[in-house]
């Protein structure tokens, strides 16, 4: 059916594996770096304008990110669950899973970009474009620049999450991983969890806090 | 090990990763072949060598005379900042790691290939995009805000600088795939017998800087593309008219670019633990002390990034502890130093063009590192701010090091590389006039900086103008030096003598094959009973012959 997954470096498939699993996880460093860069500038600036961030963090609607937070978390779960069935060799039970936890991504996806509009409707924009008239402290229009950009940002790796997962919820479908090799199947997971993994820290710092 | 040693006589290997499989222009664009991919970074970064070595001719050209020489103002203020984003991005960060690092790593290892060969494809290609965006940037206008993109200026000029920082971004994740598959190959693909303390000390260093270029690339990512988002749209992140701060951007941007010095010196260091080895013909003097000063380098460099920060409003405190904390790498660098010279000792030197190269290293290395010790105290720095005396330490510790272990390494790897030898003789002409030339371009600018003429100014006082006189006519030596290098190179690679596998009878493992190597490195998996840097007794007391005599077929 296809070629052995054993490519032509690698001594053997547990060598192969533990390189993968191994280049995963360092990729998964660099990007937390990519958004802790955000984070900081998030935190220097809620230091300097505290009371325009509380501000501006009431001003736009808890409940979306609540819902969201629990989408992606459930999602996190069918993933897991899609895993496991991985490691029994379950193949199509896989495809399934993933295909549920796309589903959960789009609907992520759809809520966020109903945000979004309400967003655009009230000028709650960044920097030159902000016109919310209810806010106007200083500082007030870098929190929703600081918001699209790390919510923006997300929204490029549920993106691109998604699209891991339907490819190899697919290639997961038609067998090509068994129980003794499913490490894409691992790898796919484990950067669906780190989206996960962000939004938990972006839910408190922009909502709640 | 294999056979390597047993014959005197060199051979062409007639079954090489040149023409097999395939020789055709496809069988290179799409190869998965690490060391096809570590030639072609090679020519890329060369040629951009050269493209900012031109900008730095004009550059010096311009200056040659008080007020306008050869140009106005804004085109010299847009030919320093292309010099410096290409001679940055372009040539010092990737030259040695993705080019020699991914022709060597693997055959040090004694391994296939890297870990993630088509991942090492892509790099090449995000490299090459990154490259052709930013020269559409260049071409197109330029910018005129120097490498450093500082704001809140780079957000509101109108030159070009948006498609140079996306350029800069997208030259990132080549450094960042790079370096993850580096970390990879070095822990899941050594070959039997290759434990941690047999890991050759170029792959060590390469190993730490591919820690840093993972760690701290996505930073600078983001903080240009903040940047250029900022220029594009008003987003005010870092524009203190809409409440941002642009003392902030200093912090990411250094934060990144600090530990990037080390992105650029450490490779520099592995080229040359492995040349002091070869050419003194004595194993390493406290092998893991070098080896885990690369770590050392590349942690401590993480914390030093406030010292470029002395005049922008930090605290006292705070600089205080950013000057201690650059110096901590002057401590590893010195361990360094030490074991190198140590190496030496009793050795048997062989003063070839690579070994020159190493002595110009080490002079620029010790210089410039004292140097820097210098600008990390604050009370000395506060004078030497934005003088050309930051220039000159900068080019001497960066550009110093970098390229002279870059053309370390181009002598010394050549005939692996080409399976060719160079012309002895010519190389050690190169090698004088490029380090002396480099020392007459930068001395002068140490005592311009220190009489206060400041960086970045297309004009000056006519008090300079000796010292930049002498400095032109240092860099016109410099550049004629890195002409006849270029000009022997290119002829050597169609009539240079055979080289044979092993021209230097150099111990590392990566002689341990054919020159050029075969496409698959080995002929089977290699299984190594001895250290990488491991001369016998008598190899150093009655050393083999090193290196036939260089002669041109006509």
């Amino acid at each position: 059916m296809q070629a052995s997954p054993l490519a032509h470096h690698f001594e053997n498939i547990e060598k192969q594996s533990h390189a993968e699993r191994l280049g995963m996880w360092l990729f998964l460093a660099s990007e937390v770096l990519l958004f802790t860069a955000l984070f900081a500038a998030y935190a220097v600036y809620r230091y300097l304008y505290s009371d325009a961030f509380a501000e501006a963090s009431r001003a736009i609607e808890t409940w979306f990110g609540l819902v969201n937070t629990i989408i992606l978390v459930t999602s996190s779960f069918t993933v897991a669950l899609g895993l496991n069935e991985a490691v029994k060799g379950n193949g199509k039970k896989t495809g399934l899973w993933f295909a549920v936890s796309v589903a959960f991504a789009i609907a992520f996806l759809a809520l966020k970009a109903v945000e979004y509009s309400h967003h655009f409707q009230e000028g709650q924009l960044p920097g030159r474009y902000y016109s919310f008239h209810e806010l106007q402290a200083p500082g007030a229009s870098l929190f929703f620049s600081l918001y699209f950009l790390i919510t923006g940002l997300h929204g490029v790796h549920v993106i691109v999450g998604m699209t891991i997962l339907a490819v190899v919820g697919v290639k997961a479908a038609r067998g090509k991983y068994t129980a003794a090799y499913h490490t894409p199947v691992e790898l796919a997971g484990l950067y669906w969890h780190l989206v996960d993994l962000i939004w938990i820290f972006v839910f408190p710092l922009i909502y709640l806090v | 090990m294999s056979p390597s040693h047993a014959s005197d006589v060199p051979v062409y290997n007639p079954r090489n990763y040149l023409n097999s499989p395939a020789t055709g222009l496809k069988s290179w664009l799409l190869t998965q072949d690490h060391k096809r991919i570590g030639v072609m970074f090679l020519v890329a970064a060369s040629v951009f060598f050269a493209v900012g070595g031109l900008f730095a001719m004009l550059i010096r050209i311009e200056l040659l005379t008080p007020g306008p020489t050869i140009m106005d103002a804004m085109t010299y203020n847009r030919l320093f900042t292309l010099h410096g984003v290409v001679m940055i991005f372009l040539f010092m960060i990737p030259a040695i790691p993705s080019g020699f690092g991914n022709f060597l790593v693997p055959l040090m290892l004694g391994a296939k290939d890297v870990a993630f060969p088509k991942l090492n494809l892509l790099s090449f290609y995000l490299y090459m995009l990154g490259a052709v965006v930013a020269l559409y940037g260049m071409i197109h206008g330029g910018a005129d805000t120097g490498w450093t993109f500082y704001t809140p200026y780079s957000t509101t000029t109108v030159t070009k600088v948006v498609p140079i920082l996306l350029g800069a971004f997208i030259l990132g994740f080549s450094s960042i795939l790079t370096g993850l598959n580096f970390i990879v190959t070095t822990h899941t693909m050594r070959a039997p017998g290759i434990g941690w303390n047999r890991v050759p000390l170029f792959v060590w260093s390469i190993y730490a800087t591919s820690i840093i270029q993972i760690l701290a690339t996505p930073v600078l990512g983001m903080t240009l593309l903040l940047v250029a988002v900022e220029n594009a749209f008003g987003w005010g992140i870092f524009d203190p008219a809409r409440g941002g701060d642009p003392v902030l951007f200093q912090h990411f941007f250094w934060f990144y670019s600090h530990p990037a010095v080390y992105i650029m010196v450490l490779p520099a260091m592995a080229v040359i633990s492995e040349v002091v080895c070869a050419f003194s013909r004595k194993n390493i003097f406290g092998y893991k002390a070098v080896a885990y000063s690369s770590l050392g380098i590349a942690f401590v460099g993480f914390f030093t990034w406030g010292h470029h920060l002395f005049v922008s409003g930090q605290s006292a405190f705070d600089a205080g502890v950013f000057g201690v904390l650059s110096m901590f790498v002057g401590i590893f660098t010195a361990i360094k130093v030490f074991n190198w010279t140590a190496t030496l000792y009793q050795g048997s030197i062989a003063f070839k063009t690579p070994f020159a190269y190493f002595v110009g290293f080490l002079f620029f290395l010790v210089f410039g590192g004292m140097t820097g010790v210098a600008v990390a105290t604050v009370s000395l720095d506060v004078h030497w701010h934005d003088t050309y005396f930051v220039v000159a330490h900068f080019h001497f510790i960066m550009v110093g090091a970098t390229v002279m272990a870059f053309l370390a390494a181009l002598h010394y790897w050549f005939p692996k590389i080409t399976g060719r030898m160079y012309p002895e003789g010519w190389g050690l002409v190169g090698a004088v006039m490029v380090i002396l030339g480099f020392n007459f371009t930068f001395i002068p600018q140490f005592l311009l900086g220190n009489e206060g003429m400041p960086r970045r100014y297309f004009s000056y006082p006519e008090r300079f103008w000796a010292l930049n006189v002498a400095s032109t006519a240092g860099a016109s030596v410099l550049a004629m030096g890195l002409v006849i290098v270029l000009v022997y190179l290119l002829i050597s690679l169609k009539w240079g003598p055979i080289a044979g596998p092993n021209p230097w009878h150099s111990r590392g493992y990566e002689w341990d094959t054919a020159s050029p190597p075969l496409p698959e490195n080995f002929e089977e998996t290699p299984v190594y009973t001895r250290g990488p840097h491991e001369y016998d007794e008598d190899s150093y007391a009655n050393p083999p012959p090193v290196a036939p005599e260089p002669k041109h077929a006509s």
